[in-house]
């Protein structure tokens, strides 16, 4: 039995300790919004934040994650998921969608990091993360848009 | 909003409606051929009350409530947003007010207008089929409940007025929401003429409103067919062949079935199945398996002999897919000759989420799940397996990530597999595709070489053009061939090279279409993929013959073609052709029509002396017809772009003794972040009928980067992928 907490519930599986994360949270805690794409850490598609830090929940085992905090797409909150939905929103940036929750996530934690990326910022940052409809475009100008939403929000 | 599309996959069907005698006839017209008395109303429960049903594609509930069922899937391209679009135009409803469903599997009421009998998505038709069939759902709609409320009010109907959801009397002020008014409507007979708005009119279409699914897709709400869970059901993967073609020998499932979860393993066609309770067992159940197969056609097969043994069969004529004038004379008498080969590889389509249905197999029938392409094809196959009746396979269509061709396949190798495991079972089973399993499947667009030779006049006019192309056919050796391949030639091979628009007088294309051991299927934009490769390049090469500049040479040639000239035009205005730019950059420009849509891209590329180089900046224009949804025409050549993108830089699937060299984003690599380049999108003004998006962004950005190197380095590549550096 491992015990973690997840979107800031406690929870404890029995499964093996080599199973990814990725396959917890979609088969056992029924959190489909974190996307099976390659499993080998190339696509980013499986993006989640464990203890604040993007990481590949396809690579991550869920033996190595006791008592960590993992937030996934479904549980992530505040003003900066809050800016990129709404940017998200507001340019219609996703197609297929697929990849947009690993997108997401990832650009979530850029924004923590850095309130004010630049292009390069953005491109070294979601470099990893793959689009196979192309919204890449779309995902840089929408990390812009939240992130000049952000910046006029006074306390933000 | 992130309940707009509401439909709870695990409600096996909503059709009591259609028993109201509605039927579509084949064509443009919505007929409904009602029996003089009637057997029951234009109706159907739904949770939010008895809605208001006039046809298969319209239900109003009582709360007032608009759901639009689309019958193609959405797979990025935007259906869900611009079908439902027409039925608000025309049914004056405010688009936050509308919402989506999946249509249910019926080829009467569902089938493609522009296929037949066949309900499925693909080939770009998703807005050319629906223009006048959504728009006159809707307007039917809107006329129904408009009678409705004159009867309640003792008025005409002509002197009523539909906005925002309700009837409206003009002389009274009094309104009606047609939520009030649905089920009165639903006794109403379905008039069979009805008005449609005119386009200066329109307050929908072709304006600027958003996706209904975008809020779905930013929660992690939206359901892909990866993410159902039915109660009880079990994950499969599927152990298959190393190469196409292998059978199996024999297996042991010993060390599988020790695997804690590993429920079943068993013998399928498509090879052995691990069935277990969750996805991860069942890929360690797989990777216990042992495993002994028969090397079957396949063994030795690779793709340098592929392409070697097509460059031996271009020396030979082929079936002919145009021929004007006499090519060959024109040749012997030119004053200038060129000549060049192109080479395309094998792709994969890697789609972001990999292949997968769920399915229940029951007494009397079965259901499946997924993001269907292909729902009559997919019926049809699904029953053969099972010797039941198409009407006993019910398909509920979810999100699907992606598809780009790979989920149209005339064979359902995916959905196949499915229902053989799950009729075993009995109970519900996810199969699911690895990445690995993905890019080592087959169904690749094919590899092809592209011989041409042109001759010049004394005044660089091209006076003929021999074209010869050789690769697997897609459409041979299934149910379309007899439709799709006359005289030898799959139309699919040469389509956007028999069609050349250049004025060329004599000019000949023919085709040689080799048998091999390798599955192929249409990829995004199908044959336009590599056509317009070897075609764009060539003539570029001609142009640089001529002494002229690329986009004066096409302009001349392009005389008769108003809309190619329109859209190269636009291209080359906003691309700032023929002004400075930096050292080492480049400028290509293609021109290139598929599916009835015209697009030209000029790429703006740099180079640097080690050969490394950037794709920094595409202009595109494109020639729809009317733009329905401006925004996601925009999204698909951007979209389009950056997938065409992908392939001419790097997309290649190599076989080597019969199965792909490749198999994770690893080795066969597709865009990044970092590699896209910044895309400007020009739409044509046009109030042609619409046509589709969804494709017609792909075939111009390679030739038009190939061109732009060429510009930068004085080099030609003539083979993709081009990769990240220049040889
Ligand atoms: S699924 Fe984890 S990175 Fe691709
Ligand atoms: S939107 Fe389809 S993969 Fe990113």
């Amino acid at each position: 039995m491992i015990s973690f907490v997840v979107n800031g519930k406690p929870r404890s599986v029995d499964v093996p300790d080599d199973t990814p994360l990725l396959w917890v949270l979609r088969d056992h805690l029924r959190l489909t919004g974190t996307k099976f794409g390659c499993g080998e850490s190339l696509c980013g598609a499986c993006t989640v934040h464990i203890d604040g830090k993007p990481a590949k929940a396809c690579s991550v085992e869920v033996g190595r994650l006791g008592g960590k905090s993992v937030v996934t797409i479904e549980g992530i909150a505040g003003p900066v998921i809050d800016a990129l939905r709404d940017a998200w929103a507001e340019l219609d940036v996703p197609q297929c969608g697929y990849c947009h929750s690993g997108q997401l996530m990832r650009a979530a934690s850029l924004l923590a990091d850095n309130p004010r990326p630049s292009d390069a910022d953005i491109d070294q940052a979601m470099n990893g993360n793959l689009c196979r409809c192309a919204t890449y475009q779309r995902i840089r100008d929408g990390i812009h848009a939240a992130a000049s939403r952000l910046a006029v929000r006074p306390g933000a | 909003m992130t309940d707009r599309h509401a439909t709870d996959p695990r409600d096996p069907s909503r059709r009591a409606f259609i028993q109201a005698g509605a039927a579509l006839g084949a064509g443009l017209t919505l007929g409904f051929h009602l029996t003089p008395t009637r057997a029951a109303r234009l109706s159907i429960p739904t949770p939010a009350g008895e809605a208001f049903a006039p046809n298969a594609f319209i239900r109003v509930t009582p709360d007032g409530a608009v759901t639009v069922l689309v019958k193609h899937l959405e797979m990025g391209q935007g259906v869900y947003t611009g079908l439902p679009a027409l039925v608000a135009e025309e049914l004056e409803v405010d688009w936050k007010d509308i919402r989506v469903e999946a249509a249910p599997t019926d080829a009467k009421l569902y089938n493609n207008l522009l296929w037949g009998p066949m309900q499925g998505t693909g080939g770009s038709t998703a807005m050319a089929n629906s223009y006048e069939q959504l728009r006159r759902a809707g307007a039917t709609a809107r006329e129904m409940l408009k009678e409705a409320a004159a009867r309640a009010w003792q008025v005409d109907r002509a002197g009523l007025r539909a906005e925002s959801g309700a009837v409206l009397d003009p002389a009274t002020g009094r309104r009606l929401g047609y939520g009030r008014l649905a089920e009165a409507a639903a006794l109403l007979e379905v008039p069979e003429h009805v008005p449609l708005k005119a386009a200066k009119d329109f307050k929908v279409i072709g304006k600027g409103f958003k996706r209904t699914d975008t809020r779905a897709k930013s929660d992690g709400s939206a359901q892909f067919g990866l993410d159902l869970h039915l109660d009880g059901m079990l994950t499969a993967v599927v152990a298959r062949p190393p190469r196409f073609g292998d059978t199996l020998k024999a297996f042991n499932a010993d060390r599988a079935l020790a695997v804690p979860g590993v429920k079943a393993v068993f013998e399928i066609p498509a090879g052995v199945a691990v069935v277990a309770a969750d996805t991860w067992s069942a890929l360690k159940g797989r990777q216990a398996l042992v495993i002994e197969w028969t090397p079957g056609p396949a063994a030795g097969l690779s793709s340098a002999a592929i392409l070697a043994s097509y460059r031996d069969l271009a020396k030979q004529p082929g079936a002919v897919a145009r021929n004007d004038g006499d090519a060959d004379r024109a040749l012997a008498t030119a004053a200038r000759r060129i000549a060049a080969e192109f080479e395309v590889p094998y792709l994969a389509h890697a789609p972001m989420e990999p292949l997968n249905c769920v399915v229940h197999v029951r007494e009397g029938g079965c259901d499946i799940w997924t993001g269907d392409q292909f729902q009559t094809m997919d019926q049809r196959n699904a029953a053969q397996v099972l010797g039941i009746a198409p009407e006993q396979v019910r398909i509920h269509t979810l999100y699907a990530g992606g598809s780009f061709g790979r989920r149209a396949n005339l064979k359902s190798d995916y959905i196949v597999e499915g229902v053989h495991i799950a009729r075993r079972m009995k109970v519900p089973v996810k199969t699911m595709w690895t990445r690995e399993d993905d890019i080592h499947g087959g169904y690749y667009r094919p590899c092809y070489l592209h011989a041409l030779e042109a001759g010049l006049d004394a005044n660089g006019r091209p006076l003929g053009w021999k074209h010869r192309i050789v690769g697997q056919s897609i459409v041979a050796g299934t149910p379309f061939e007899a439709g799709m391949v006359k005289d030898g030639v799959d139309h699919t091979s040469v389509e956007g090279a028999a069609n050349l628009p250049y004025a060329i007088p004599n000019l000949f294309v023919d085709l040689h279409s080799p048998r091999l051991p390798v599955p192929v299927l249409w990829w995004r934009a199908v044959g336009s993929t590599h056509t317009a490769f070897a075609t764009e390049v060539f003539l570029d090469e001609l142009a640089q013959a001529a002494g002229e500049d690329p986009v004066a040479f096409r302009r001349k040639l392009l005389k008769g073609h108003p809309r190619h000239l329109a859209v190269l035009d636009l291209a080359a205005e906003k691309a700032g052709w023929g002004t400075p730019l930096p050292q080492g950059w480049g400028r290509g420009v293609a021109v290139h029509e598929s599916f009835n849509s015209y697009v030209a891209e000029v790429a703006e590329v740099s180079a640097k002396p080690d050969g490394t180089f950037k794709v920094e900046r595409v202009v595109c224009a494109v020639d729809c017809g009317l733009a329905v949804t401006p925004d996601v025409v925009r999204a698909q050549m951007e979209g389009g772009i950056g997938f065409g993108l992908a392939a001419a830089l790097h997309g290649a699937v190599t076989l080597e003794d019969g199965r792909a060299a490749q198999s994770n984003f690893d080795d066969y690599r597709v865009l990044r972040m970092k590699e896209m380049p910044r895309v400007e999108v020009h739409i044509v003004a046009s109030e042609a009928p619409p046509t589709g998006v969804g494709e017609p962004g792909v075939p111009p950005i390679a030739p038009a980067v190939a061109n732009a190197l060429f510009a930068a380095t004085g080099k030609r590549p003539r083979r993709l992928p081009l990769g990240t550096r220049l040889a």
